[in-house]
């Protein structure tokens, strides 16, 4: 794709090194997400997609395409979950964003809070439990937001997940050896016969952090800038570090990591995944690969401190 | 020229002919921002100048 009116100012440069106006980087942008969804078949013909708005920049990002491609979509409702962690200065600023982007586009938003649904908020639980904050987090999120959109009878649920936050985890399963949990990665997932695990699906798979924060500043969709308190702490901090050190050094790292990780997952998925896997925790009911969740298990801790 | 460090949230004096050079000056690496000059998104190539207002934006995951 080139940027045909050399008169506009280019407003980015792609890892190829071609230099876009803001025209064609829209164009370039939106395509590429139609194109993940298109080849991915990330959506169905009729269906409920549940959105995983957080008010940061990825999701309401995401959030603004999947209202835009899903308008010409007579079957397919779209409705967005934030699940609030009670995180004290950063999520009430993010939640805000998040009322104010559902409003505009016209999508319904859900709001579930750890506080009612847990009896804790983040904060607290961190105060009792010796875990990193975005185990404990991601844990409860996952669970939440995975029973929450079977609740609403979602058949997907959209993440505002990039190719950076992909990358990272891909390298983080790969240094840990956590080949397991990498089985578990890609542009869609879970299996399609369980109707308790609600599959996952990343439209931006393909989208560098980068190129989503430019979209968001290009079209006026992200709020104020505001980082997590936890997100230094996280191993995940030093894996971005080293890998956005890298695509500085060598353009294409990450793709490359992407496009080497994506020609091993079906290998990964045929060891570590198979139909009728999913099991039960046989607290919650909730899907799991061990015999009690990982959010049950957390609980029991919380309680007994 | 004023340049604002958005995820510091403060605003330094700086003397650079180019994006490219501020970034540099600043120690920063260029995937992890973006660049606005008096409200307008540019490129690491863009020439600066004394009067520009520049705003550099930090690239991060919120979650």
């Amino acid at each position: 794709m080139t940027c045909k009116n050399g008169s506009k100012e280019p407003v980015f440069v792609l890892t190829s090194g071609e230099k876009l106006c803001k025209n064609c980087f829209n164009l370039y942008f939106e395509r590429k997400a139609r194109k993940c969804i298109r080849q991915h078949e990330l959506i169905g013909k009729k269906e409920r997609i549940a959105v995983a708005l957080s008010g940061g920049k990825d999701s309401s990002v995401l959030l603004t395409l999947l209202a835009s491609i899903t308008r010409q979509m007579k079957n397919v409702e779209l409705f967005a979950i934030l699940i609030d962690e009670g995180i004290k200065g950063y999520r009430p600023f993010t939640k805000k964003d998040a009322e104010k982007l559902c409003k505009k586009l016209k999508v319904k938003l859900y709001v579930y809070s750890f506080k009612k649904e847990l009896g804790y908020s983040l904060d607290e639980m961190l105060k009792k439990l010796k875990k990193g904050p975005c185990t404990v987090c991601g844990t409860f999120r996952r669970y939440l937001l995975n029973k929450k959109a079977r609740e609403l009878k979602a058949d997907k649920i959209a993440f505002g997940h990039n190719a950076d936050d992909e990358a990272q985890s891909i390298v983080m399963n790969l240094f840990r050896s956590n080949n397991d949990a990498a089985a578990r990665l890609g542009v869609i997932n879970g299996l399609k016969k369980d109707a308790r695990f609600i599959r996952r699906i990343k439209p931006l798979y393909f989208l560098l952090e980068k190129e989503v924060t430019a979209y968001a500043f290009l079209n006026g969709i992200s709020g104020k800038f505001v980082e997590c308190p936890y997100a230094g702490a996280a191993y995940r901090g030093e894996v971005r570090i080293m890998l956005n050190d890298f695509e500085n050094k060598h353009p294409g790292t990450k793709t490359g990591i992407l496009s080497a990780f994506l020609e091993t997952l079906p290998l990964l998925k045929e060891k570590f995944m198979k139909e009728g896997d999913i099991g039960f925790c046989r607290k919650c009911r909730e899907p799991t690969s061990a015999e009690e969740c990982m959010a049950c298990r957390l609980l029991e801790q919380l309680k007994k401190k | 020229m004023k340049v604002y460090i958005e995820k510091t949230g403060k605003t330094v004096n700086v003397k650079a002919a180019s994006v490219n050079a501020l970034l540099k000056k600043l120690n920063i690496n260029p995937v992890t921002v973006l660049v606005v000059k008096n409200g307008t998104l540019v490129t690491e190539d863009a020439k600066l100048s004394e009067k520009d207002q520049i705003k550099i934006l930090a690239v991060v995951s919120g979650g």
